[in-house]
């Protein structure tokens, strides 16, 4: 807070000095500082290299009962889909007339599975899950696809080290690729 | 008097059924013919409601069935989407209440009192703001288009009318604080690349928008159309990035985290990426590109014989709509439509071509120009280079074909 009023202090000071009017209309004083605890509670992001991927581990055999007790009912009883998408199956369908599209066959980056799940997932009470039944669902959900092996356990490091077949199926943006 | 909240005042409700009770005793067509010249319509011989007996005014009961376009049958409704009647409209702002929808996780019911905005992640100081906070910061309004960036899916041609093709876009005045004002409030570090936004929905929708977005024309928005933000729309607040698709415009925005890297999120990886026949998927594919749709006469309307205008909408991701050419013979010949002003950078365009139709079947269709010069393409054209599958940024040009009765239909189906 010390920090807020120092700034909006400068601030002010800088108003009344015609060549700081640029600056000191960049910042107002407005609003209060985050905490470190608050950004830690709300900052769930986790991005591709799986480097803030929280504490926590589960097993491919944990995964199946959190799956068929939160997921199977709209993705199947073996993640072929339902309500909702299919999960599991469709590698090598990508360059065909009709890809299949599932976390096995187009997912770049598994810490991505762990980010969705965890924040969106099951639909009808999304953020429900513990990160151990994260984890573990993520690593039946990769065992379904042949992504991991029967026994695996999966914790970030984990996680983090599996290698999706599709990582490098993605291009940039090149459009205007057509029109003239 | 006594006044019931929901109606006018008993003895005005008297007269009015009294009234109605007496037209109603005459047949359907003697009463039509009673309004008609020389006769005189029963509006004109009782008053009308009283003022303020509608405190939130709604359309006409005869404009019951200018509504939403909801798909049938779908499996949830929960992530799924809704039209706007874009043949059913004039102008160029879409009503609030007919604005399309996108949801990923429902509508949520937000109290924009306990509503926080944090920003955080690359910045000098981490903020916490609340929505008073919000409204304190220089405020600015601008007209910009909305699109979803599956508008419709390549798959997905052979809807009935204008609003079954391309009715996932609307256009309003937006007001809010430029993205730009909150982020120097914060002070963006210079690694700073990318801002993640994530709302406050149950599917905590989250997109990475490029910085340089971020400081250009993006805007934080709390009002639409000069009232607060629709719940359907991320009321209290929302980003609006003018010309980049639907998803990335996060509804109900709570967090902003300043990243050297996107997140990879399931919204842009997983989906709405855009597969191409040799199994790559394009990433990042922000910028709606332009595109326009003739909305009278469209599918399912039907038009006679003489004097016809044809009107549309167009628009640009990348800027103003130069110019708008409309063929009224399957594309053999164009003809300049004349655009309404104003002609707003990346905000729906109208445009009119007068037309004095023989009787004689054909197709209609229209083309957009925009600033860069790109020209709207054809189905064909766009399709032989990014196949059936890429599923989103489909801007092709809509033919309507017009058969000899005068029945428009989807020139695609």
């Amino acid at each position: 807070m010390a920090t807020r009023s120092t700034r909006a202090l400068a601030a002010a000071f800088l108003l009344l000095g015609a060549a700081g009017a640029a600056r000191a209309a960049e910042r107002y004083g407005i609003g209060r500082a985050a905490t470190p605890a608050e950004i830690a509670a709300w900052n769930i992001d986790i991005d591709r290299e799986g480097r803030k991927l929280p504490p926590g581990r589960g097993s491919v055999a944990q995964g199946r009962a959190v799956f068929e007790a939160h997921c199977a009912a709209c993705h199947g009883a073996h993640g072929e889909g339902g309500i909702g998408d299919p999960l599991v199956g469709g590698q090598g369908t990508l360059a065909t007339a009709k890809p299949v599209k599932t976390v096995g066959s187009f997912w770049p980056y598994a810490p991505t599975l762990f980010d969705y799940i965890r924040r969106a997932m099951p639909m009808n009470a999304p953020g429900s899950l513990s990160p151990d039944d994260v984890y573990a669902v993520s690593a039946y959900i990769l065992n379904l696809n042949g992504l991991v092996p029967d026994g695996a356990v999966l914790d970030a490091p984990g996680l983090a080290a599996i290698r999706m077949p599709n990582r490098d199926g993605f291009v940039a943006d090149p459009r205007p690729d057509v029109g003239r | 008097m006594t006044r019931d909240p929901d109606g006018p005042p008993a003895r005005r409700r008297f007269l009015v059924q009294g009234a109605a009770a007496a037209v109603g005793a005459l047949a359907g067509a003697a009463r039509a013919e009673e309004a008609m010249p020389p006769g005189t319509p029963e509006w004109m011989t009782v008053p009308g409601a009283d003022v303020g007996s509608q405190t939130y005014g709604t359309p006409s009961r005869f404009e019951a069935d200018v509504i939403r376009n909801v798909p049938k049958g779908l499996k949830q409704y929960i992530s799924a989407s809704s039209r706007t009647p874009l043949q059913d409209l004039d102008g160029i702002l879409t009503p609030n209440g007919l604005f399309y929808e996108r949801h990923h996780g429902g509508i949520p019911d937000i109290d924009p009192a306990r509503h926080r905005l944090m920003i955080h992640g690359l910045v000098e100081t981490p903020l916490v703001l609340t929505m008073d906070d919000i409204r304190r910061f220089p405020s600015e309004s601008h007209i910009h288009f909305l699109e979803c960036s599956g508008n419709p899916s390549f798959e997905a041609i052979k809807g009935q009318t204008a609003s079954d093709l391309v009715g996932l876009v609307s256009c309003a005045e937006w007001t809010g604080v430029r993205l730009a004002t909150v982020l120097r409030e914060a002070g963006l570090k210079p690694e700073a690349k990318w801002v993640v936004a994530e709302g406050a929905d149950a599917a905590a929708l989250t997109r990475s928008i490029p910085v340089e977005k971020c400081l250009d024309d993006a805007l934080l928005v709390y009002s639409q159309n000069g009232e607060r933000l629709r719940p359907q729309q991320g009321y209290p607040l929302r980003v609006l990035l003018p010309g980049f698709e639907g998803n990335m415009n996060v509804k109900w925005l709570r967090r902003l985290n300043v990243t050297a890297e996107p997140a990879y999120s399931r919204e842009e990886t997983a989906k709405y990426t855009d597969s191409m026949p040799d199994g790559t998927a394009r990433q990042f594919t922000f910028v709606m590109e332009a595109k326009s749709i003739i909305t009278r006469p469209s599918g399912t309307q039907r038009i006679v014989r003489g004097f016809n205008e044809i009107t549309g909408i167009a628009w640009s991701g990348r800027g103003r709509i130069q110019r708008v050419e409309v063929s009224v013979d399957d594309g053999r010949t164009w003809a300049d439509a004349a655009l309404q002003a104003p002609v707003l950078t990346r905000a729906l365009t109208r445009f009119r071509l007068p037309w004095s139709w023989d009787g004689t079947p054909t197709t209609i269709m229209s083309r957009a120009i925009d600033e860069t010069g790109y020209v709207q393409p054809s189905f064909s054209d766009l399709t032989a280079v990014r196949g059936l599958k890429s599923f989103y940024h489909n801007n092709a040009i809509v033919p309507w074909r017009v058969a000899e009765t005068g029945e428009v239909a989807n020139g695609y189906a």
